[in-house]
């Protein structure tokens, strides 16, 4: 063995590192209340904003029975498709989009966010990204919430496009038209059983 | 032998019946590794054990798609959103909770080994005796009145955090006959991507109640479950003051499996 062979014995270039592995999801449970929920967490924009959309929905067991404990964050593009950079999400000032909102479920299971129409962001149609934590659920479930008045683009979205058609309809918001003065958007969802809605792993 | 349909809410169980489906479902992760599947990375979604979940998961596959930019990137929070001192759960109220003072501290990384900095940890967790500051939580446990539960934090350039607190007790709850969970410490925490969104559980070690609780063993893997487990680490006990605990948190993604292949990379 040469000299040179040996030194290359001995310092050995370091061994690739072993992927670090994901740290495991646990339910939410029943006592974030405290914790999570924040004032000014469902209103992503004022009411009072002349293009303020109200969001909301109910959300449901695989009995039909509201759940009454869940937990839910939207994530979203602003109104020309762009995600803010800015920071404010848990202390609003009433002006900057953030982009975030977050919402616990009422007694009866529904939830109400204010927020502006997403644009859209890449390729995809328009969506608002909204993923729900409720006590039983073990691991987050993440959906998206597209608008029915965009379905040109539906056809072209890659979400979409690769469903049947009526486990599509569990992705697009039923459209209420102008409530309390301004544009309404119901997006219920079903963790289980009939009309159950779609519910996304991604691939990353 | 006859197997009784679990049903939601009931309660009636006893731990035998419960333990003995948590080791059924553990022996059946393990055959399908042994089988040559991967190691389950999260928790089963329908796991009967834990019988909340049988009404709260989806019967239909999720959909695998691929991420778009909204889905790539993720909130942006800062110093502006939480005040340094809310990361001190001790100094909240007029006096000094109860319990054993603790420090929880570790770094939050990406699956490559980098930091996830600037990013928002929240926690929440139960008094020392083992009652959360809740209308539903009807434990008869006493409310500590210097103790509220709840600590936020940004982590710093190399992905650190540190909590102040006291350690939660265990505490019962209605699963099933003489359920109790194991201490722990609910984490909600952000990375770089909206898909790397998590909230957990961090334990303690040596905890007699593991294998006893449908919670934790959701995670049907030994070693993934494993990962929800702080250390005692001694050096990062202050004298005189509070026992340190170290939990490093991983931010990869929501995939519920791990490929072989994602072993050899630089």
């Amino acid at each position: 063995m040469t000299d040179l062979a040996e030194v290359a014995a001995v310092v050995q270039p370091p061994a690739p590192q072993k992927r670090a592995l994901q740290t495991p999801s646990q339910t939410v449970g029943p006592f974030y209340g405290y914790a999570l929920p924040y004032a000014g967490g469902p209103e992503l924009v004022p009411g009072y904003h002349p293009r303020a959309i109200r969001f909301h929905g109910t959300v449901t067991d695989g009995a039909g029975e509201p759940i009454l404990d869940a937990l839910l964050e939207i994530w979203q593009a602003d109104e020309s498709g762009a995600l803010s950079r800015s920071r404010g999400s848990l202390d609003r000032d009433g002006f900057t989009f953030t982009g975030f909102g977050r919402c616990a479920t009422t007694i009866a299971g529904h939830y109400t966010f204010t927020t502006l129409k997403p644009g859209a962001a890449g390729a995809a149609a328009p969506y608002i990204l909204v993923t729900v934590f409720a006590r039983g659920v073990t691991h987050h479930l993440f959906t998206r919430a597209y608008f029915a008045e965009d379905s040109v683009l539906h056809q072209s979205d890659a979400v979409l496009s690769s469903l049947p058609a009526d486990r599509r309809d569990t992705l697009i918001c039923v459209s209420e038209g102008i409530v309390g003065g301004a544009e309404s958007y119901r997006f219920d969802i079903r963790v289980q059983g009939e009309n159950e809605t779609v519910f996304l792993d991604f691939d990353v | 032998m006859t197997q009784k349909t679990p049903r939601p809410g009931t309660g009636s169980a006893s731990q035998n019946e419960i333990t003995t489906e948590i080791e059924t479902i553990e022996a059946d992760a393990a055959a399908r590794v042994v089988a040559g599947g991967s190691p389950e990375l999260q928790p089963r979604r329908d796991y009967a054990p834990y019988r909340s979940s049988l009404l709260r998961h989806p019967t239909h596959e999720l959909v695998r798609v691929d991420p778009e930019e909204v889905e790539r990137v993720s909130p942006a929070f800062g110093h502006t959103d939480v005040n340094v001192l809310e990361s001190d759960l001790t100094i909240q109220h007029a006096g000094e909770p109860i319990g054993e003072r603790m420090t929880v501290s570790g770094r939050v990384l990406d699956g490559e080994g980098r930091p996830v900095r600037r990013q928002l940890i929240e926690l929440w967790q139960a008094n020392a005796g083992g009652r959360y500051v809740h209308k539903r939580d009807q434990h008869p446990a006493p409310l500590d009145p210097n103790f509220t539960g709840v600590g936020r934090a940004i982590t710093g350039e190399n992905g650190e955090y540190s909590f102040t607190t006291i350690k939660p007790g265990p505490y019962p709850w209605k699963n099933h006959m003489n359920a109790w969970r194991p201490a722990h410490i609910h984490f909600s925490l952000f990375g770089t991507a909206f898909t790397q969104r998590l909230i957990t559980q961090m334990y303690f070690p040596g905890d007699p109640l593991f294998a006893l609780d449908p919670i934790y063993q959701s995670i049907a893997d030994a070693d993934a479950r494993a990962r929800l487990v702080g250390t005692y680490d001694h050096s990062l006990s202050v004298p005189e003051f509070s026992l340190g605990y170290n939990w490093d948190i991983v931010l990869t993604g929501p995939k519920s499996t791990w490929m072989e292949s994602e072993e050899a990379h630089d």
